[in-house]
């Protein structure tokens, strides 16, 4: 990617919409899976965890991005672990004297951003190859992606397995509460039919 | 005696009732990527499940023995994932050298395991769960090995049959496997109220 003159607002504008919808890291890439399912029981340990992504992503992207010109090829994905587990414990230890109580809840997913796929790939996709701006453009513009993705995944599931959305009741009265939706069957399957929906969306668009 | 029981049902429980994979959602990336055929998933779950107990040993010993009398319990997520690096780093030369048909086949998924979430969950859930024996902790993280291989290579045999199916064309590839997998965590529910 090069940025000379006109092209650049561009290019900014879309690095920010692939992580949005055309490159969604959950629904195209089918990266980061495990937090996608397993904190979305409910909409505000997902909101939590999507935060934290977009913290740990902004950060090791920055850093990423300073030192691309350092990196040597068979050491560049342990820098890029090294530089991710740093700020995700930042991040843990953020949670645990702020949020005492979501860090209970999410356990050992905020530890687990480590691996989570999408941040390594940034790194390694993005970061790696381009300036400062773009990195962070697309850091931030795939962890909200991210975010919204799991934020859609949570309120289905809060939704249909308490009939409520942040304590507020939404379904009628007649509403049984589906406690399938909280396990983790909930999880797997309400993912599939959302990317199912996802590919049909994508389909008429094309 | 006792001690013997207790590792029995650590090893029962992790294997079946707290499959890394079916109720705690580590390890989907290489679970989703893998298991289009039986041979190769088997062959992903041996060396998920040699790196697992090299790495789940290796750390306990670190946090015990170095992390927690020094007090630097702060750097135990980048110990840990330094621990795994190695090992599968370890496990690639090994493969390369002894498999090389192996090692062809798994491309970029061999190097992915330091990556993958089953690993470093693990090592994270022993510290959790507080496991204070060492050779509880092995044996859990040979059981944690051994659930991920048994639950790879189910999906591998309900995909290579799925495959012949017919499947509507939106679900095609991976929401198809979401939902199978989904079906297949709500057999392994059943076996929840065994232990504990």
């Amino acid at each position: 990617m090069t940025n000379n003159g006109e092209t650049t607002v561009g290019i900014y504008k879309e690095t920010l919409l692939a992580g949005l919808w055309r490159e969604n890291p959950v629904f195209r890439l089918l990266l980061g899976m495990c937090p996608t399912l397993a904190v979305t029981a409910a909409v505000k340990p997902a909101l939590t965890m999507g935060l934290s992504v977009i913290f740990v992503l902004v950060c090791s992207n920055i850093v990423v991005s300073l030192m691309r010109n350092l990196l040597k090829p068979h050491l560049r994905i342990l820098m890029f672990t090294l530089t991710i587990a740093t700020f995700v414990t930042i991040a843990d230890l953020f949670l645990k004297a702020f949020q005492p109580e979501m860090s209970e809840t999410l356990g050992p997913y905020v530890p687990l951003i480590i691996v989570n796929c999408i941040i390594i790939c940034r790194a390694e996709a993005c970061a790696s190859k381009n300036n400062l701006l773009v990195s962070i453009i697309d850091a931030v513009g795939m962890g909200v992606g991210f975010t919204l993705t799991l934020c859609v995944l949570a309120g289905v599931r809060e939704l249909l397995s308490t009939g409520m959305i942040f304590e507020a009741k939404l379904m009628p009265d007649w509403f049984v509460p589906w406690a399938a939706m909280g396990m983790p069957v909930g999880a797997f399957i309400t993912l599939g039919l959302l990317l199912g929906l996802v590919n049909i969306l994508s389909k008429k668009k094309a | 005696m006792s001690t013997l029981n207790t590792l029995l049902l650590g090893f029962i429980s992790i294997v079946l009732i707290n499959n890394l994979v079916f109720t705690k959602f580590l390890g989907i990336c290489p679970y989703l990527g893998v298991s289009g055929r039986i041979d190769m998933a088997f062959g992903m779950g041996m060396a998920v499940t040699f790196v697992v107990t090299l790495s789940g040993t290796l750390t306990w010993l670190i946090d015990h023995l170095i992390l927690m009398p020094t007090g630097l319990e702060v750097t135990r997520y980048v110990c840990f994932i330094l621990v795994i690096a190695g090992a599968v780093q370890l496990v690639e030369m090994y493969v390369r050298k002894f498999f090389p048909s192996l090692y062809e086949s798994f491309g970029i998924f061999l190097p992915l395991i330091t990556t993958n979430c089953a690993i470093l969950g693990l090592c994270l859930f022993i510290n959790l769960w507080g496991i204070d024996k060492l050779l509880e902790a092995v044996v859990l993280s040979f059981g944690a090995g051994i659930g991920f291989t048994m639950a790879i290579c189910i999906m591998a045999g309900i995909r290579e049959n799925l495959n012949m199916a017919d499947v509507p064309e939106c679900l095609k590839g991976a929401p198809i496997t979401l939902i199978t997998a989904g079906l297949l965590t709500l057999a392994f529910m059943g076996f929840a109220g065994m232990i504990r």
